[in-house]
């Protein structure tokens, strides 16, 4: 290969067009538009090609990132989508909602100027591409090893599991609870942040390499952990969330009180919004609030305002230390979501017919770092306000999934209902059986959990071998 | 998807829906209920199981039509499918030698508690049966249940079979045992689980509801069916759905359960004939 030429580096990351706030915040259509072509390869061209890849090391699935950038600067999209599946066969889900900031574009050396290279925009780019030309290129599956892998749950975690394995010439079947596969990528992320065609076409790419799938089966009820060993060689369980976290205030079960789950649930998966044509009823809601600050409380937030209600967050820290990607912030903060910072509910007050009607609040102000590095929010006194409402979602997190945890003797639980499992392995303490994502690490990112299934396949793929 | 093996209206508005889901059938036990759709657009609704083969792999359900999805499973033809029937969820109805047990079934709960009724039976328990409707023509399986009582009781509100009035005449049929019940266990809807506790609390006599509130997943995930059992909140699909009676918050059930009260209408405000004179039209063409 030849030394690369010296060139002025353009630290002029490419922006991605999106729908305008004023329309968007009125439909359920994807935010973001995607690159076309060209600007693409302008962006890809940026790229300095580091020997020392920071972005590879940052990235949970080992993305060989400046191969394919590489590939796209070259105008070679198919050989670029080949690199990017190599590690990730989720890339279109992946472009639209990893953490990149936290993640590879956090490695890059250009982001000391605010020039990161835009890798999550690059892959969601070869993706989209790749699903425009109509035809998937499958790669080749070596001889089948004759061994069987369940693959309990078909979210992030379970999908790259069943990828990686499937690819290795293990026979795969995954088992989900739910009537489709995704799970969180279908129930939970809204449509405007990930087409759930997006979400189909992925899934249909793993059928296409010879996974089976089986739906409304619970593993835990509809069959144990101990009876699928009987017939399965090694088992991986990524079960995901389980029930939802609330403050413990009163009127929490009030009526027109949602868990994020549900709310989210609601929409997604069972399309709320198109009630009666989908069967599932919501109810229109004038005045919402949505408590928390992560990346479930900035959907509920942008939902709630897409169908047409007047929709605050409700936050108990500053802007600052909002644990939602600052990109979801800024987009919710566009449409015109109403952000009330340093405040905590303490009371949910209800009409004569058990609907809420009213968040009793109080102000916070920052004090000292907690255990979290974050300055606590600390009440002011006095402060008590009332906030007339007549909806609030309750986005402050959720407990692993319980069913599995409970109903499988012999494996170690933690404390917080979690399957214990290795950290590099994802190796739990039952034989034959790996675990990770959310069941293992309670409510997390999609990334996250994909790279627990990438590092489980590795250690069962060598299980599978050396027996 | 799941096969319809047969379907009849066994009294007014209540349909006995058998399909075959024999990966269901093979675990399901007493109290367990099912989430089933009607259609690939339906939603998810539990459904309390009132029979089962596992040899032939079917489960039966007792469904009063009252909503969209009861009103489409009410419907359904044999031979025809359904994309969802998932389970058994919820934990099983314990089941042990309590000595004499009363089981009373109302509604789709004269369906439900019948499982429930057999295995204390083959638990050597005493088991005493009440089943109540409005009136005498709501009333189904008596000979089924006649073959698993020591003692079967009919209430109807009109007197028109058994006893006349509603479960407050629970105290008489308590003192004409022989023996003290050592336990209560209540399949119906909600003002029949709550009056029943209410009756039997100063009896001291331990009662056991399933409860009935909304579902969306109803694995664990979503939270809707959230209920207040002794000031702490529970969840009905994973913690439930049978609890003490004593314990349940039933104001708070009572009212959680009429969330989507007008929603759940809006497919029965019609008659259905528009929709009856399309699909004929396009048979014609």
């Amino acid at each position: 290969m030849s030394e690369p030429v010296k060139r002025k580096i353009d630290y002029n990351r490419r922006e991605m067009p999106k729908q305008l706030p004023q329309v968007r915040s009125h439909n359920f259509y994807e935010v973001a538009l995607g690159y076309p072509p060209e600007t693409a390869i302008e962006e890809a061209q940026r790229c300095l090609q580091c020997k020392k890849a920071g972005c590879v090391e940052k990235c949970p699935v080992e993305i060989n990132i400046p191969g394919f950038v590489r590939c796209i600067a070259e105008g070679d999209f198919a050989k670029g989508i080949k690199i990017l599946k190599e590690k990730n066969c989720l890339p279109a889900v992946c472009g639209r909602v990893c953490p990149q900031e936290e993640q590879c574009e956090s490695a890059c050396i250009m982001l000391k100027k605010g020039g990161q290279s835009a890798i999550g925009r690059l892959e969601r780019f070869l993706a989209d591409w790749e699903a425009a030309q109509g035809k998937l290129e499958l790669p080749e599956i070596p001889k089948p090893t004759g061994k069987k892998v369940a693959v309990v749950g078909g979210g992030p975690a379970g999908l790259t599991v069943a990828g990686d394995l499937i690819k290795l010439g293990h026979k795969v079947t995954i088992f989900e609870a739910l009537h489709k596969l995704g799970g969180v990528l279908i129930y939970g992320i809204p449509e405007f942040r990930l087409p759930k065609a997006i979400v189909y076409r992925e899934v249909e790419y793993l059928r296409m390499l010879g996974v089976e799938v089986v739906t409304d089966f619970v593993v835990g009820k509809t069959r144990s952990v101990e009876n699928l060993l009987r017939e399965f060689d090694a088992i991986f369980i990524g079960a995901g969330a389980g029930l939802p976290w609330f403050m413990n205030i009163p009127g929490e079960n009030l009526n027109g009180v949602y868990s994020a789950n549900e709310y989210l649930t609601r929409m997604n998966l069972m399309k709320g919004f198109m009630f009666p044509q989908y069967q599932t009823p919501i109810k229109e809601h004038a005045k919402v609030a949505v408590v928390g600050g992560g990346n479930v409380a900035m959907d509920c937030a942008r939902t709630a305002l897409r169908l047409g209600a007047e929709t605050r967050i409700i936050y108990r820290r500053s802007r600052q230390e909002l644990p939602a990607r600052l990109e979801e912030v800024e987009n919710a903060e566009e449409e015109g979501v109403i952000f009330d910072f340093l405040t905590l509910p303490i009371r949910y007050i209800g009409d004569e017919n058990g609907w809420v009607k009213e968040i009793e609040y109080l102000k916070m102000q920052l004090g000292e770092p907690d255990a979290s590095g974050r300055r606590s929010p600390v009440p002011i006194e006095g402060s008590e306000t009332i906030l007339p409402v007549d909806a609030v979602v309750c986005a402050i997190g959720n407990s692993p999934n319980p069913l599995i945890p409970t109903s499988t003797k012999g494996l170690q639980i933690g404390k917080k209902g979690n399957i214990v499992a290795d950290e590099a392995t994802g190796k739990t303490s039952m034989e034959k059986v790996w675990a990770g994502g959310d069941v293992v690490t309670g409510a997390a990112t999609v990334i996250l959990a994909m790279g627990a299934g990438r590092k489980a396949a590795r250690s069962m793929h060598e299980f599978l071998c050396s027996g | 998807m799941f096969k319809v093996i047969s379907n009849e209206m066994v009294v007014p508005n209540i349909h006995l829906l058998t399909v075959e889901a024999p990966a269901v059938a093979a675990q399901i036990e007493p109290g367990q209920f099912v989430i089933l759709r009607s259609e690939e657009d339906g939603e998810r609704i539990p459904l309390s199981i009132a029979d089962w083969d596992r040899d032939k792999g079917t489960l039966t359900f007792a469904i009063v039509n009252v909503g969209g999805t009861t009103d489409k499973l009410a419907s359904l033809r044999a031979g025809t499918d359904i994309p969802t029937v998932v389970g058994p969820l919820g934990n099983a109805t314990e089941i042990g030698e309590f000595g004499t047990v009363v089981c009373i079934g109302g509604c789709y709960g004269i369906g439900s508690i019948y499982p429930i009724a057999r295995a204390l039976k083959e638990k050597n328990n005493r088991v005493i049966t009440i089943i109540e409707a409005r009136s005498s023509y709501l009333l189904f399986w008596e000979d089924k249940y006649k073959q698993v009582s020591d003692k079967f009781v009919t209430i109807t509100r009109d007197g028109s079979r058994g006893v006349r009035g509603h479960i407050t005449h629970l105290p008489e049929i308590l003192g004409g045992l022989p023996e003290p019940a050592n336990r209560i266990i209540v399949n119906g809807c909600t003002f029949l689980m709550k009056h029943t506790s209410e009756i039997s609390r100063p009896f001291g006599i331990k009662t056991i509801v399933s409860l009935n509130p909304i579902m969306i997943d109803g694995t664990g995930m979503c939270g809707v069916c959230r209920v207040s059992i002794a000031s702490k909140t529970k969840f009905a699909c994973v913690d439930g759905p049978d609890f003490d009676g004593h314990e349940v918050d039933w104001a708070e059930l009572l009212q959680r359960r009429k969330t989507y009260i007008r929603e759940e209408a809006i497919p029965l405000r019609t008659s259905k004939c528009e929709e009856h004179a399309a699909n004929r039209r396009g048979n014609i063409v």
